[in-house]
Order: structure tokens, then C-alpha cells, then sequence
């Protein structure tokens, strides 16, 4: 016969206000197998503790009931004390009788009515509970930090830093991402290259960081502490052992009109090339795509220049796989296009601005290597078309952004800022030059962010008009832009040199395939989803899996390296110990009745279900069964329901515990 | 100016109308300009479109239906193909402009009305546009005699002007279409107003 | 192919070329255009913005006309302004519960927008297809250099409308490529005319009139072509005048695409109503061989 003992806790008024808490521990007291029952003001203090752990040692119990509030809440803290007491802690079970009872009811009789309900329900089921232990995973102690761009660099430093093996992955030739190709960072002004170059220089030299460059992930599997990943180096063509980086054979490739990705199309590149001279690594790779070799069989004018002999035009690529305990995503971010909308895109681009094929209009990025000193022009500002330089300029905030009739309803955050930067920057640059923004708010909420706004408008002569620009088009060698100031309530027309538009940010084109591959999720837009939005920004719903920069969602480069240092510290955290803990409340497959349907393992969000081989003592095969991994199932019960032959039970959820629940209700 | 709220501030009645007619709330308007920005005869407006929507949504009835802007739209639907926020500009300038006649705001520009009338009438009476007529009795009406009047011939002797009009054998019908209009613009003004 | 036409207000009347040239590329074209029988006014712009009834009523009696004709006919048309209205109807009597009602009460039939409405360059663009144009029209334009001006109501609201880009339309340019013209790149393909206010406020017209013809010879147009009877005569009509005001000397004919496209079939000038455009296009098109 079962020893229940059974505490109601008033919870304050919050329960006991609707609740009549003695008379649910008096009805309690008269259930079968309830050997003991009382009411008390706080379950969940010390004293309403040590009341459990009393009545566990004193009647011998073998099972508790707690009314009070959600599992969510306390669940942990009464476990833990009856652990104490040194019952098994899964002997223990909460009834709800705050939020799904005394919060919901007006009326004492109700409420009282339904919590003694509730409670007989959960008394039978500790009836039935068996004693459960936590899983143990062991922790492979290494990252794998996917995203060379600041967030990424700054993720790998902290954790190598704090001791732990990091692999850096990162798809292009170079790691840096957007930020390298910034000519000054606001708000202070300082140099974007100056202040990331020797990050990128130590996590190279880092003797705890293995980079793999141009390279990208293939698969993703295991669990939490446990993960096998695949990852294909794609071929350079270029021996990196080898190579100096002396850079002759860029000069030498006859193929010289590739529009070059780091310039954004403003200056042009060789087919076998670096992004920027400051790339790490400095090992250059072959554009297979552009490079007449590949093409059409002849050239190796490089090879014939290179003085090592580093070129392999046989290199192949290559898989390699490793074992990490934790994965970091930090693959940032895209930008939006005026161009016509891509097939299958929800995100249109703006005919009112001729579809991005009016000379002269630009994007922020391309206003950015124009304005960097290492940029196709020395940080001249010379517009593209004839290169003369601009003498007025207009620069259009929020195009894409907050902008539902083209796909995209939120603000990409970063512009307001960076535009206010690219009007300051072309002020210092051409002084007798006009700068005109458009803007519809001004966003500058950050640290002296306001200020340097003001120092725009206020020290350097920044215009602002707020208003949207409905349309541009050419005329005379100029681009009028009409647009609108809503404070004087005018139309305006502006015959501007150069238009620089403020670009929504976008998720990466490839980031659902990621998110997909690593089993985190995504919001419609294709950025990352954190854990939760408050309290658990830089974790997912995936365990061991985290986020950092603009993945996640638009963000400037404090934010970005911020959160980066949050994900390295929650790796660093779980590295800190050697085996991890996980709930035991995990499905269980009878392998005596399973049919090797397999249902389960389709249906598994988790892929938790694998096939297992039953083999007798020669080894041959007798039959297939399905098989739930420890490690990987988070105890959803999908398979359970999908089970044909009822072969998968739920530890701590079976069948007969549910029914037993059940039947106390039907009594 | 000065904008008063005397009580609780509440939809206004005036922006309840206006939305019962273009089906839309104008809440989604963020004031952004772009309609303004795009709008072709915004330099002849005294308010730009925006300005108006402001209006809208601030049930400033006098101020929407007394400015030359609803008579100055062109129609040309510019601001509504490109609001970021979808709002139809162009419906809320009918909607305006219906208001204003239904009500009998003094009309600043009696050259639109007069023709629009004009072309009704015409509908209403052959079942089709006239188009000598409408010249004609447009500029009687508008008192413009001379406007126009080389623009006349040139069209006469391209033999583009007809004198007598065409008929459409549907008159009666049409006839009745505009009488069953009226009672149903009617009721449902009636409607909006014991609603309100 | 066959459709319910439906001519609108000007076809016997200011745009009697426009009439014209359709009836002449019906046949070559293999399109059959049945008269929408007693087919009344749309109500055109005056109708939208004097009650918001009116503005539904009239088109859908026409689209309930042209569904009596029976066969599951779409109907065509090839005023933009007209297009504009009969899609109008059809998207708001789709859309709306309160409108369909509306229309259903004064009409005393339901109408739930279930007839197409097309307008012709649609139909010849995207029913017949460039390619087989560029078959079927024998007299090729030489190089033309004409500017497709499409104006506002033919491609917008795109909701409504869709069957082209609403700020970028090529349509037209298309067509005109596949008839042997040279589209010409330009700026004003869509800016309004100002159309609606064609009689009432001439200065804004010729504002804009002035902005467009001023477009289209900077981009080098030896003539500019248009898909709507209240465009056309805008530009037309009112060039002189807006040439004198301007002081600028355009010189420009004004064209219905449906009479280059006739040309290009073998029509000849007279059938297209060459002599009817006010800017005379005949001494460029016979200087440049074509008649
Ligand atoms: C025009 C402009 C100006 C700006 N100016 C400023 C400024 O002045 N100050 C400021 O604070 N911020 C500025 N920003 C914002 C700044 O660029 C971002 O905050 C920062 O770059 C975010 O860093 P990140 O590492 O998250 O993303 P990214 O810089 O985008 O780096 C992501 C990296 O991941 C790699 N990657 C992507 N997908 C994969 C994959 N599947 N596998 C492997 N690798 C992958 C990419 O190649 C890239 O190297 C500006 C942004 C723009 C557009
Ligand atoms: S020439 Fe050879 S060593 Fe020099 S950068 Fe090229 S591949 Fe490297
Ligand atoms: S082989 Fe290719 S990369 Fe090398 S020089 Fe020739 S084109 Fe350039
Ligand atoms: S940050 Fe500023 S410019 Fe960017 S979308 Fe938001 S409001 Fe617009
Ligand atoms: S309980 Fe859920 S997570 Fe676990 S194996 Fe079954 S379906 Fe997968
Ligand atoms: S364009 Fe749209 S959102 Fe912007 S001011 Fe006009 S109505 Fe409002
Ligand atoms: S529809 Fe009217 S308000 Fe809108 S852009 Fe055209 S003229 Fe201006």
C-alpha cells in the first residue's frame, strides 16, 4: 500500500483567497493511500520545506503531492527537497492549483471543489511513479563557432581565452565579415580595420583556434555536449602551407573584370584573388567559376609566376569532421536589394527607384568602401558613373525597412546610425558639398549615440527632412529625387549627384538551410530565434546551441560583440563541468513488441529516434527495432502517440499513469 | 491652429465615415510622405496628401474637406501603389470628395464638379459620354465661353467630335441604376449617422 | 480568340483612331471582339469621385452585360481608364461583403467579379506572345525609336491590375521590339498626364504634359506611343499649347500602339487613322519609309 503525503500550499492570498486550502488537505486526508496531509501559507519556504523533508523521514513516505503553483515554478525546489529527504525525486509531482485553479475562479466552493479534484488526480499517479536518475552526457570540450565575421572572431577569442579548443568556420577566403569592409564605426569615428585586424591576427595565431576558412558546414549531428559535425574545406587551389602570400599571381591572372564581392561591385578583381589586402589568412584562392584554366583548359599563368609553387590546380575538396560540445552561430546578416524581386522571394524591391539601375544611386555598403581609405577610391568621394565628385548628396533612410508593402515590417535598427555616419563622414570629406538625409524617424538610442546625431546636424550642417522619397530617376547627369518633408509639409526635389540608400538588413539568403542543418529555429524573416526574448537571449530551443551578432537580428557592432561575449560564457559554463544532467522524463521503446515500423522516426522533431540491429551470439541479423537516444530526446511524446503497436512509453507520463489520472477524475 | 481635445479622445465619427468608405482603418498611416513626395499635382495642393491623412486620423472634418487638395487629386492611384504602409490615398480623396458633396461643403473648385456632374448627366441621359456636349456645356457652366476654343475645331475637322450623341440602348435601365444609387448612398449615409 | 468588347465613351468619338486601329489588328492578330450589346459608361473618374456606388454600379452592370453574352467570355478593352474601373469593380466586389451587397441591391442581380477583364496589349503581349508577333507583322518599323508611355491607370494599383510592373512596365517595349521599333529607354513611363483634369485644370495638365514630352526627347523618342484615350489627346492635343507656354519645340507625334502595331501588320494609313493624330506622324513615318 502507497504512503502519500500530501501539502497544500496557500501561496499567500493567491491560493487561499479562492481556495479553501484546510478543507483540499482534509478531502486529501481521506484518499487512499494518503497517509498524511496538511495546509500551510508558503509550501515554498524554508519552513514549508521542512515540512515535506519532516513528514518524508517521520511517515516513511513513498510519494508527494504538492498543491500550489506550476511546475515551472517550484517544480526544481520540491524535488530538490524531497532529494534531501532522500526519497527519489521523481517520487514527487506539483498539482496546479494556482494558475489552473484559485486564478481562474471567483467563487471559494468552485475553486475548492477543483483543486480537491486535482489533487486526487495526482495522488494517483505518484501511485504509479518510479523512481528515475538523471541521464549523464559526457562534454566534449571544444566549440565549433560557425561565422568569421566580428561576432564569431569575438566568440572564438573568449573561448579559446578561457582555455577550451575552438574551431572557427567560415565560408569565405577571409574571416571579418561586414565589418571589414566599414571605413569608420560610429560613434566614434574610430577606423574599422584598424580596431578588427589584430583580432583577426590573434585568432589566427591562436594556438587554441583552428580556423577553416572557405569552408562551409555539411551536417550537424548528436546532442548537446556531443556533436559530430561535417564540414567541406572547399578546394583554394592554392596550397596554404605553401603559400607566402606575396601576391604576384593576382597581378599576373590575365582575368581582371570580376566585380569584386568586398568592394560591392565598385572595383573590380583578378580570378585568383583575396577579398582585401589585411585577409586572413593571406593565402589567396582560385574563382573556378572566372578562371580560364577551369574554363577552357589553358592559362596557369600563375602557377608559371609563383615563385613557392603553391598553386594546385588538382586540389580537391575535403571533408573533415570533429567532435564539439557546443556550437555557436554567428553567420550575421544580408543586405536588402532595390533590385526586381528574386523568384520565391516575399521581399520586393523598388521600381520607384529604378530597380537599382540608375547610375549613381549606391547602397550604404558601396557608400562605405568609397568612403574607406583602403576602398577603390582612397576614400575619395567620387560617384561611379564619371567619377566626379558629388556636391550634393542624398542619402534615403528605412528603404526596405518598416516597410510592409515591400515584405519587410521591422526596423533594421543600424541605418538611422550608420546614415548619420555617412553624412558626417562626406561632410569632412567634401566640404563645400551639401548632405541631405531623408529620414522618417531618427533611431539613436545608444550610448552618445544622440549626440553624434546632433554634432551632424548642428556642427557639420547635415540636413534632415523627414520624409520618404517616392521616386528617382535620371536627368541630365543627375538624380532628381523626389521626396517630402513632413515638418514644413512640402514636396521636395532634390537634382542630387550621388543618392545613397539606407538598405534593410536581412537575414543571410541561406540562413533557413543553416538553422535547418543545425536544428535551431528561425522567425519568417530567417533570422535565429533565441530561447526566449528576455531572459535567454543568446540560447535556442536547441541545447548546446547558441547565437551571436546579426543573426539573431539587426544589430551594430557593440551589440554584435556583446552577445558574442554572452554565447562564449554559457559555452565556457558548460565546459566547466565533465558530464551534463538531463531530465530521465525520456520514451522508452519495448523492443520485445516494436514491428520496425519506424513511424516514430519520422515523426521525431528531435531525429532522437534511431534503428537499432538485434543480432543473436553469431552475429547475425534477427531483427530491426527502434531505439530512442538519450541524449537527443526531450521527451515531447510525438513517438508515443505515433507508436502503431504501443511499443513507446514516456518515463514519468506512461499510459497507465495517465489513465490512472483519468480514472480519479471519472470516479 | 490649435487642436483641442475636450474629452476622452475617441475615433471620431468623420474617420469612421471615411473608413466605412475605403474599407481600410487609416491608423496604418505613419506619416511618412511618401505620398505627398510622389503625388503629381502636390505642388498646386495647399495640403500634400499626407497632410490630409493626417487629418483623417485626427477627425479634423472642416480642415479635410475645405482644402483645394481633394479637388487637386488627379486620381492617378502614384501615392497608393507606393504607401509603405498600404493605405489607399487615392480611395480616402474619393471618399473625401463624396463626403464634400453628400454634405455640401462649399466646393473651393466648382471646375470639378461642374464637369463631374456634367459627365453624369450625360450618363444619365444617353447611357454614354457626349463629348461635344460636355465641352460645351462645361464651359457654359464654368462661364469659361472661350476656354478651349481652338482646341474645338481641331477636333471637329479631324473628325473626331461627334454632333449627335450616341445612345446606348440601355437608357432606361441606366436611369434606374441612378435613381437605385441614390437611395442606397442615401441609406447609407442615414445609416452612418444613426450609428454615430 | 474570341472576347466581349467593350469600346467605351470615346471610341466613336476622340479617339476614333484608337477604335480604328483595333478593329484593324483584330484579324491579322486572329482576335474576334464581340460589342458588349447596349454596353453603357463606366463612369470613368467622375463616377469614383461622386459616390462610392455610382463608381461600382455602372462597371458591373457592363461586366453582368458581357457575362449575358454567355460562353464564359473575358471581356477586353483597350481604354486604360475603362480597364481601370472594370478592375476596380471586380477586386472590390471580391474583396468586400458591404460593397457586393451594395451592388447587389441597386442592380437587383448579383455580381461576384467572376468575369476577366483584359486589356489589349495584355492580350497581345501575353495571349499571343512577342514571338509570334514578331512573326505576324511583315512591314518591320525600321529602328523606329518610339517611347512607350503607359501612364497610371494601366499598370496600378498593381492589386488590381498586375498585369505588369507598376513602376517599370515593359509591355509595350516588348511589343514595340518585336515590331521592329527601337524601345527607347526613358524616365516618364508611368508619371501621370494629368488626364482626369483634361479639361477642368489645364495648367497642371500642361505642367506635366510638358514633363513627359520633355522625357521623352531627351531620351531621343522620334515618337511616343500610348495605350489610353484620355493620355493620348493630352499629349497630343495640348502639345502646342504646352510647346508655346514652354517655350520648347517638340514636334512630337503621339501614337496609339494599337497604329504602329497596325502599320506592322500591313494596314494601311488610312484604316489606322493616321490623319486623325493632331501632331502630324505621317512625314516621320514616310521619311522613314513606312508609308
Ligand atoms: C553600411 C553599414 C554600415 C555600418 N556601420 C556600422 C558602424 O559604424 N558601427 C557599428 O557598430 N555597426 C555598423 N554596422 C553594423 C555591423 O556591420 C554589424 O553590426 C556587424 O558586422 C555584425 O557582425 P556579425 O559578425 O554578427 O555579422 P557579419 O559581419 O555579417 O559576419 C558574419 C560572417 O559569417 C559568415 N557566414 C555567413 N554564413 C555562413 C555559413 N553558413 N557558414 C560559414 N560562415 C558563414 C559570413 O561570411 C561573415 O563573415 C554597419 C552595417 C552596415 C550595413
Ligand atoms: S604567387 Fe604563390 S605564393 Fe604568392 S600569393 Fe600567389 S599562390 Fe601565394
Ligand atoms: S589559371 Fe586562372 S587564376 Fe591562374 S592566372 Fe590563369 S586565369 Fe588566373
Ligand atoms: S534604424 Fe532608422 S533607418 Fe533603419 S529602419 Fe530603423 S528607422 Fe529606418
Ligand atoms: S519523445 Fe519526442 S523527442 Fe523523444 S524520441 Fe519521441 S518524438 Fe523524439
Ligand atoms: S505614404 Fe502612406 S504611410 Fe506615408 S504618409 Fe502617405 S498614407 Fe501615410
Ligand atoms: S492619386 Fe491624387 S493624391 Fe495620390 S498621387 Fe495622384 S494626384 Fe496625388
Amino acid at each position: 500500500m502507497a504512503r502519500i503525503g500530501v501539502f497544500v500550499c496557500h501561496c499567500g492570498k493567491n491560493i487561499g483567497a479562492t481556495v479553501d486550502c484546510e478543507r483540499v488537505a482534509g478531502e486529501a486526508a481521506k484518499i487512499p493511500g494518503v497517509v498524511h496531509s496538511e495546509n500551510y501559507l508558503y509550501m515554498c519556504s524554508d519552513p514549508g520545506q521542512l515540512k515535506i523533508k519532516d513528514a518524508i523521514r517521520d511517515k516513511k513516505l513513498d510519494g508527494v503531492v504538492v498543491a500550489a503553483c506550476s511546475p515551472h515554478m517550484h517544480e526544481r525546489t520540491f524535488r530538490r527537497a524531497v532529494a534531501e529527504a532522500g526519497l527519489n525525486p521523481y517520487l514527487a509531482e506539483m498539482s496546479n492549483v494556482r494558475e489552473h485553479c484559485s486564478w481562474v475562479h471567483q467563487d471559494i466552493e468552485d475553486g475548492t471543489a477543483k483543486a480537491i479534484d486535482l489533487v486526487r488526480v495526482m495522488v494517483e499517479k505518484v501511485k504509479l511513479n518510479q523512481p528515475l536518475t538523471p541521464i549523464r552526457v559526457p562534454v566534449t570540450k571544444r566549440a565549433l563557432v560557425i561565422g568569421g565575421g566580428v561576432a564569431g572572431i569575438q566568440a572564438a577569442l573568449d573561448i579559446a581565452n578561457g582555455e577550451r579548443d575552438v574551431i572557427l568556420l567560415e565560408r569565405d577566403p577571409s574571416i571579418g565579415g561586414h565589418m571589414s569592409q566599414l571605413s569608420e564605426t560610429f560613434p566614434t569615428l574610430d577606423c574599422s580595420q584598424c580596431i578588427l585586424t589584430p583580432k583577426m591576427v590573434e585568432v589566427a595565431s591562436h594556438p587554441r583556434i583552428t580556423l577553416l576558412t572557405y569552408s562551409e558546414l555539411e551536417e550537424v549531428d548528436g546532442y548537446v555536449g556531443n556533436f559530430q559535425v561535417k564540414i567541406r574545406k572547399k578546394a583554394r587551389s592554392v596550397d596554404m602551407d605553401v603559400c607566402t602570400g606575396c601576391g604576384v599571381c593576382m597581378e599576373k591572372c590575365p582575368v581582371k573584370k570580376i566585380p569584386s564581392e568586398f568592394n560591392v561591385g565598385l572595383s573590380m578583381r583578378p580570378a585568383i584573388y583575396t577579398p582585401f589586402p589585411q585577409a586572413v589568412p593571406n593565402v589567396p584562392v582560385i574563382d573556378k567559376e572566372n578562371c580560364i584554366y577551369y574554363i577552357k583548359g589553358k592559362c596557369k599563368v600563375c602557377e608559371k609566376f609563383c615563385g613557392p609553387g603553391a598553386i594546385r590546380f588538382d586540389q580537391e575538396d575535403e571533408i573533415v569532421t570533429y567532435d564539439v560540445g557546443a556550437i555557436v552561430v554567428a553567420t550575421g546578416y544580408s543586405l536588402y536589394s532595390v533590385g526586381e524581386k528574386p523568384p520565391g522571394s516575399t521581399i520586393a524591391g523598388y521600381g520607384e527607384y529604378g530597380y537599382g539601375n540608375i547610375p549613381d544611386v549606391i547602397d550604404a555598403l558601396q557608400f562605405e568602401r568609397l568612403a574607406s581609405a583602403s576602398g577603390p577610391t582612397e576614400g575619395h568621394m567620387r560617384r561611379p558613373s564619371d567619377g566626379a565628385e558629388p556636391k550634393t548628396v542624398a542619402f534615403i533612410q528605412c528603404v526596405g525597412s518598416r516597410c510592409p508593402e515591400k515584405g519587410i515590417t521591422y526596423c533594421s535598427k543600424i541605418c538611422c546610425m550608420y546614415t548619420v555616419k555617412h553624412a558626417m563622414l562626406y561632410k569632412h570629406k567634401v566640404h563645400d558639398g551639401d548632405a541631405y538625409i531623408f529620414y522618417m524617424d531618427i533611431r539613436s538610442g545608444g550610448k552618445n549615440y544622440e549626440e553624434f546625431v546632433r554634432r551632424a546636424i548642428e556642427e557639420d550642417g547635415v540636413v534632415y527632412l523627414r520624409g520618404r522619397v517616392s521616386r528617382l530617376y535620371r536627368k541630365d547627369g543627375k538624380v532628381i529625387v523626389r521626396g517630402a518633408d513632413t515638418l514644413s509639409g512640402t514636396q521636395v526635389e532634390i537634382a542630387a549627384d550621388m543618392v545613397v540608400t539606407a538598405n534593410a538588413t536581412l537575414a543571410q539568403p541561406d540562413s533557413q538551410d543553416v538553422a535547418q542543418k543545425i536544428g535551431i529555429a528561425y522567425d519568417k524573416y530567417g533570422f535565429f530565434s533565441e530561447k526566449h526574448p528576455k531572459l535567454a537571449p543568446v540560447e535556442t530551443n536547441t541545447a548546446g546551441v547558441f547565437l551571436a551578432g546579426a543573426c539573431q537580428a539587426p544589430k551594430d557592432i557593440p551589440e554584435a560583440v556583446a552577445q558574442a561575449s554572452g554565447a562564449a560564457a554559457k559555452v565556457l559554463e558548460m565546459f566547466a563541468v565533465d558530464e551534463l544532467e538531463r531530465e530521465p522524463t525520456i520514451a522508452v521503446v519495448n523492443e520485445d513488441t516494436c514491428v520496425a515500423c519506424f513511424f516514430c522516426k519520422r515523426i521525431c522533431p528531435y531525429s532522437a529516434v534511431e534503428e537499432k540491429e538485434i543480432k543473436d551470439r553469431d552475429g547475425n541479423l534477427i531483427k530491426l527495432v527502434s531505439h530512442v537516444n538519450e541524449g537527443l530526446c526531450q521527451g515531447c511524446g510525438l513517438c508515443v502517440v505515433a507508436c502503431p503497436s504501443k511499443s513507446i512509453e514516456l518515463l514519468g507520463f506512461t499510459d497507465e499513469q495517465l489513465f490512472a489520472e483519468i480514472n480519479a477524475l471519472a470516479e | 491652429m490649435q487642436l483641442k481635445v475636450p474629452g476622452p479622445m475617441v475615433v471620431s465619427d468623420f474617420t469612421q465615415q471615411v473608413e466605412a468608405i475605403i474599407g481600410q482603418s487609416v491608423s496604418k498611416c505613419y506619416q511618412c510622405g511618401n505620398c505627398t513626395a510622389g503625388c503629381p499635382a502636390a505642388p498646386e495642393m495647399d495640403f500634400g496628401p499626407q497632410r490630409i491623412i493626417r487629418f483623417v486620423q485626427l477627425g479634423l472634418k472642416d480642415l479635410a474637406l475645405t482644402s483645394n487638395t481633394i479637388w487637386t487629386c488627379a486620381s492617378c492611384v502614384t501615392c497608393t501603389t507606393r504607401c509603405p504602409q498600404e493605405v489607399d490615398i487615392t480611395g480616402v480623396m474619393d471618399a473625401l470628395r463624396i463626403i464634400a458633396q453628400r454634405e455640401h461643403y462649399p466646393v473651393q473648385d466648382r471646375y470639378v464638379t461642374a464637369l463631374n456632374d456634367i459627365f453624369l448627366g450625360n450618363i444619365r441621359t444617353f447611357g454614354r459620354q457626349y463629348e461635344i456636349g460636355l465641352i460645351g456645356k462645361y464651359n457654359l457652366r464654368t462661364r469659361q465661353f472661350f476656354k478651349d476654343v481652338m482646341l474645338g475645331p481641331k477636333l471637329f475637322f479631324k473628325g473626331k467630335l461627334k454632333l449627335l450623341p450616341h445612345r446606348s440602348g440601355n437608357v432606361r435601365e441606366v436611369r434606374e441604376i441612378f435613381r437605385r444609387v441614390k437611395e442606397e448612398s442615401a441609406a447609407s449615409s442615414a445609416n452612418r449617422a444613426g450609428r454615430a | 480568340m474570341r472576347f466581349a468588347y467593350f469600346p467605351g465613351c470615346t471610341a466613336p468619338g476622340s479617339a476614333i483612331e484608337f477604335e480604328m486601329s483595333t478593329q484593324a489588328v483584330l484579324e491579322p492578330l486572329g482576335l474576334q471582339f464581340d460589342e458588349i450589346p447596349n454596353w453603357i459608361c463606366c463612369g470613368a473618374t467622375m463616377g469614383h469621385t461622386t459616390d462610392d456606388n455610382l463608381a461600382l454600379a455602372l462597371p458591373a452592370k457592363v461586366l453582368l452585360n458581357a457575362r449575358e453574352m454567355g460562353g464564359g467570355l473575358e471581356v477586353a478593352t483597350v481604354c486604360a481608364a475603362c480597364y481601370n474601373r472594370l478592375r476596380a469593380t471586380n477586386y472590390e466586389v471580391q474583396h468586400r461583403e458591404d460593397r457586393r451587397a451594395a451592388v447587389a441591391r441597386i442592380l437587383g442581380e448579383e455580381y461576384g467579379g467572376d468575369v476577366g477583364v483584359r486589356h489589349l496589349l495584355d492580350i497581345v503581349v501575353n495571349e499571343i506572345g512577342t514571338e509570334a508577333l514578331s512573326e505576324k507583322a511583315t512591314k518591320k518599323l525600321g529602328g523606329l525609336k518610339v517611347a512607350s508611355y503607359y501612364g497610371c491607370l494601366l499598370v496600378r494599383p498593381p492589386k488590381m491590375v498586375a498585369f505588369d510592373d507598376p513602376e517599370e512596365p515593359r509591355s509595350m517595349d516588348r511589343l514595340v521590339d518585336a515590331i521592329g521599333g527601337e524601345p527607347v529607354d526613358w524616365t516618364h513611363r508611368t508619371e501621370c498626364c494629368g488626364g482626369s483634369f483634361t479639361l477642368s485644370k489645364i495648367s497642371i495638365v500642361r505642367r506635366l504634359v510638358n514633363d513627359i514630352l520633355s522625357a521623352a526627347k531627351d531620351a531621343g523618342a522620334e515618337c511616343i506611343i500610348a495605350a489610353c484615350p484620355v493620355c493620348q489627346p493630352n499629349l497630343d492635343l495640348r502639345q502646342a499649347e504646352v510647346e508655346k507656354q514652354y517655350g520648347e519645340d517638340y514636334g512630337i507625334p503621339v501614337l496609339y500602339f494599337t497604329q504602329l502595331l497596325g502599320l506592322s501588320l500591313g494596314a494601311s494609313p488610312e484604316a489606322i487613322g493616321l490623319d486623325k493624330v493632331i501632331v502630324d506622324p505621317r512625314p516621320l513615318l514616310s521619311a522613314k519609309g513606312l508609308i
